[in-house]
């Protein structure tokens, strides 16, 4: 149910204290000294208040994970963190890579109600590489999935790849590559470089993703179509998609949010909480991709929010499951790493945590200015507190997060979608 | 404090030497008619092997052994699919055992160092991935510096499949540590990309190297890296990287050729300088024992170790 | 390389440290004199010595049994074979610290089978090092006997264990220690009573270790 809320002394944007008057959904008016009556009356003093959170790239493990994850936990997940749409990504079990598995999630994420998920499509049959999978029935679907990734595996075939992009081109859609040359990376465990060598773990070189980068880019600039870049996490990849963006082709990239925060030193401890897939970079690497989401060359933050068991995590190294969960750390991350280093400021996270990643996704009801008519998706956020992170009070069924334990800034203390509080006071509603 | 063997680079130069200098004690025990010491007289060291080592094995069971501890075999043939649960399983079935000391030898790099975090006894590793070996390293320095004596400035050349070898890395930390000037020789392929960040030098070139090597020690190569591109053929790596006669008439008169076995014949070594008077192969096995013993001893023998490192979780 | 040579702490600090309200009991001449009774009584008791072997308890009383050896080869004018013997690994109190460095064991080439075998250490207290000796030397061989040779007994024995040979009967409270310097070790013979130092950490020094750990038990 949305009702009548009066958001009191928000920084909009960071901006100056202003009230927000959300009303049938839709964010009735913006301005000072707002009231109507019945309206509950939130107190947002020295709150941000940003446009609701838009993450391409989640893992919400339904059908098949739910030991690790469903669209209900991972929702309430997000919606914490401040997300009022995500995509959820195909490798799923099934795969989603029918109409009628992306019907399936889309349905339960509607009924879940706690933010909007919107499915992503399978490139491939299987996510195995060799077939197309039925895109246009995909995008036909309710769902109307306009994002394909068979994430987790890179589309490593070139023919493969230049159809897919070619093929999405009829519907506007795009071909989120998670970029990993195979041969170059089997059996790879973590970044290589100086700590691989050390810890005798088979490395993931820079090389494998910036190869297929710099093909992937070729290859949209040949059909004209568009491309995404998951989870960019080297420096020469930001070389590579600067390059491209500056000869005007239609290339789009994420980062996540670990890959702005950690480096691959932390694996010297062999825990696999840091065991990820692009592995944790160096500190240079790092420094890139800050400055690259900084300057636009990278569009948006992404969480690949990828729950695991404890048991996939309580193992050796190279046993482990890879991957982080991230939805409910994401804006503290970015604070950390963006705003508190003067990177970016609210009105830049508003654009690559909301706007840019919505129109990526072409969803058309988020990732919108908040003014009069957008609407109601909201997040106040305090980024007063500095709290401990502790994965126990997580809303995600999961806990694999690599912050445990660390200092982040930030709170989300209500996220509005259409309206409605699904946060209010840090808590689900 | 729970102190633990898992890197070379866990012991200080103070702790190596002391290792050493242990184990220059104890060696004289394989002498005598009764080849044991009551100190480790009711502690238990588990033998952890999740990986065939017949030759590792034994060695900490006879050092184990000759100093009176309790020894379990606990050889563990774990499914792909379920080693990870089996590690910490059994880590749950060591503490409810009371082992004192695990020495576990694991296929995974970082088993041991996992382990460390779940039970509470010491962890010796015996061999991890492609990580580390360091008892074998302090196996190495000690039958080096009963050759050679001090090890300061000594020049040890290692040749061969350095970056799938533990035996390698643990002996780059080890004789860094103890003051010898290390050389890899290897063909770049089986170099780590990092390497230079190592506390050594590369050459790529054994016939420049050989003359001004104290210490020639040779790595097993697998013939299987040949299918992996990492050389063309078995017959092109012995021809640029083996040890043959006439390489070892190069060498200086006082110089030593080890090799941590098992050697293939013919490959990184050929028989005749394996069985040289040069060749430290066999004293290698039985200082296995002497530096185990030391280690072990160091470790489990007084209220609290002596050497090692802790383990931050 | 011998583990027992390698410098711990500066000896002159530790030795001014630890000599601070101490007395000097015995003086290099008394130890001299102690020393020559001693060898008198070996050569009387074993009947000239001949198959008498000397084995000093590392680290002082491998310094008193070379001593001993000399005296015996000035009187008899034959060569006395002696040696070192280190017991730590023997040690009852082993878990009560973290492991040490080890000491030499060097058996002359006679060995000790059939032999009389004088263990000789600097001070007997509790008795325990020298059970620690038996149990070593049981591993090593068979002795025909086993005696034992002592500079200083200070008394306060906690197993069945006296010495054959005493050069200096001290009595002592439990509360005191009893210190020997030994000029091939600390620069000056003595034998230093005094009250136990408040930071006498007795593990902590590998030099000397089988004499103070007998002080152990006066805690």
């Amino acid at each position: 149910m949305s009702g009548t809320y009066v958001i009191k002394g928000a920084r909009i944007l960071g901006g100056e204290p202003a009230d927000l008057l959300l009303r049938d959904g839709e964010i009735a008016e913006t301005g000072r000294g707002l009231a109507a009556a019945g309206a509950e009356v939130i107190d947002a003093d020295g709150l941000v208040a940003l446009p609701g959170l838009v993450d391409l790239h989640t893992h919400l493990r339904e059908p098949g994970r739910e030991d690790a994850e469903t669209v209900e936990s991972g929702t309430r997940a997000a919606a914490r963190g401040g997300y009022t749409a995500v995509h959820a990504m195909a490798n799923t079990h099934p795969v989603a890579d029918t109409a009628g598995v992306v019907e399936q999630v889309w349905r339960l994420g509607r009924e879940a109600g706690f933010c909007d998920v919107h499915p992503v499509g399978a490139v491939t049959q299987g996510i195995a590489g060799r077939q197309l999978a039925e895109l246009g029935a995909m995008a036909d679907s309710a769902a109307q999935v306009r994002v394909f990734s068979d994430d987790g595996h890179c589309v490593s075939d070139a023919v493969i790849m230049r159809r897919a992009l070619e093929y999405v081109k009829a519907f506007d859609g795009v071909i989120a590559q998670h970029a990993q040359e195979p041969r170059l990376t089997e059996g790879a465990q973590m970044n290589e470089g100086e700590v691989s060598a050390a810890l005798g773990l088979p490395g993931w070189p820079a090389v494998a993703e910036e190869a297929i980068i710099a093909r992937d880019c070729l290859l949209a600039a040949h059909v004209g179509s568009r491309l995404h870049v998951c989870h960019v996490s080297t420096a020469g990849s930001v070389e590579i998609i600067r390059w491209a963006k500056s000869k005007g082709w239609r290339v789009t990239a994420e980062v996540t949010p670990h890959h702005l925060l950690l480096d691959d030193a932390v694996v010297r401890g062999y825990d696999p909480i840091y065991k990820v897939n692009p592995p944790l970079r160096t500190v240079d690497d790092v420094t890139a991709l800050r400055h690259a989401l900084a300057d636009g060359t990278i569009d948006a933050v992404a969480t690949d929010h990828a729950p695991h068991p404890v048991e996939a995590k309580e193992t050796e190294w190279a046993a482990a499951a890879m991957g982080m969960i991230g939805l409910e750390t994401a804006l503290s991350v970015v604070q950390q790493s963006m705003i508190e280093t003067g990177l970016l400021d609210w009105p830049g996270v508003a654009d690559r945590m909301s706007y840019r990643p919505a129109r990526i996704g072409r969803l058309n009801g988020q990732g919108r200015p908040l003014e009069a008519g957008a609407p109601a998706n909201v997040v106040l956020y305090d980024p007063a507190p500095r709290t401990v992170v502790d994965p126990s009070g997580f809303a995600s069924k999961s806990r694999n997060s690599p912050f445990a334990g660390l200092e982040l800034p930030g709170r989300v203390v209500a996220t509005f979608l259409r309206g409605r509080p699904t946060v209010l006071e840090g808590k689900l509603q | 404090m729970k102190r633990h063997l898992i890197s070379a680079a866990d012991l200080t130069r103070d702790d190596a030497l002391l290792v050493l200098d242990t184990a220059e004690e104890l060696a004289q025990v394989a002498d005598r008619s009764i080849k044991k010491l009551p100190t480790l007289r009711g502690r238990t060291v588990v033998n952890l092997f999740f990986e065939d080592s017949t030759r590792t094995r034994i060695s900490f069971e006879a050092a184990a052994k000759r100093l009176s501890a309790d020894v379990i075999n606990f050889s563990v043939k774990g499914s792909s699919v379920s080693k990870g649960e089996s590690l910490k399983d059994t880590a749950l079935t060591l503490e409810a055992m009371g082992a004192d000391g695990v020495v576990i030898r694991h296929s995974a790099s970082g088993a041991p160092h996992r382990l460390a975090n779940w039970v509470r006894g010491s962890v010796i590793n015996a061999g991890d991935g492609t990580h580390e070996h360091p008892t074998q390293a302090l196996l190495d320095a000690f039958t080096m510096r009963r050759r050679l004596g001090d090890l300061a400035g000594r020049k040890v050349t290692i040749v061969g499949d350095v970056l799938h070898s533990r035996v390698a890395r643990s002996n780059v930390l080890l004789l860094h540590t103890l003051g010898a000037d290390v050389t890899l020789v290897a063909p770049p392929t089986l170099l780590p990309v990092a390497v230079d960040t190592w506390p050594c030098s590369v050459s790529y070139d054994l016939d420049a190297v050989l003359p001004k090597s104290d210490v020639v020690m040779m790595l097993r190569v697998q013939r299987e890296r040949m299918n992996a591109a990492y050389f063309p053929t078995v017959r092109e790596y012995s021809r640029r990287y083996g040890l043959d006669a006439d390489r070892v008439a190069r060498l200086a008169d006082h110089a030593i050729v080890m090799h941590p076995g098992p050697m293939n014949r013919g490959v990184e070594i050929a028989a005749e300088v394996a069985d040289s008077p040069r060749s430290t192969i066999v004293e290698q096995v039985a200082n296995g024992v002497s530096a185990r013993m030391a280690v072990l001893y160091l470790l489990l023998g007084g209220s609290e170790p002596a050497i090692g490192k802790e383990v931050s979780h | 390389m011998n583990a027992a040579s390698r410098p711990v702490q500066p000896a002159e600090a530790r030795d001014a440290e630890r000599d601070a309200g101490h007395k000097a009991v015995l003086e290099a001449p008394d130890i001299r004199r102690a020393l020559t009774r001693i060898a008198h009584e070996i050569l009387e008791r074993t009947k000239g010595g001949a198959d008498v072997v000397l084995l000093g308890i590392q680290t002082r009383g491998v310094t008193l049994a070379r001593r001993l050896a000399a005296r015996l080869e000035e009187v008899e004018g034959r060569p006395v074979p002696w040696g070192s013997l280190d017991v730590t690994m023997y040690r009852d109190d082993l878990r009560m610290r973290p492991a040490r460095a080890l000491g030499r064991t060097d058996l002359p080439p006679e060995g000790v089978d059939d032999r009389i075998v004088v263990l000789v250490d600097d001070v007997l207290f509790s008795g325990r090092t020298v059970r620690a000796a038996l149990d070593a030397l049981n591993d090593l061989g068979r002795p025909r006997a086993v005696q034992l040779a002592i500079l200083v007994d200070r008394g306060h024995r906690e197993l069945p264990i006296r010495a054959d040979y005493v050069g200096k009967n001290l009595p002592t409270s439990m509360r005191e220690t009893v210190r020997v310097l030994l000029a091939e070790n600390d620069e000056r013979d003595a034998v230093l009573l005094g009250p136990a130092a408040p930071g006498d950490t007795r593990g902590g020094a590998p030099d000397g270790e089988a004499s103070h750990s007998d002080r152990k038990s006066a805690q």
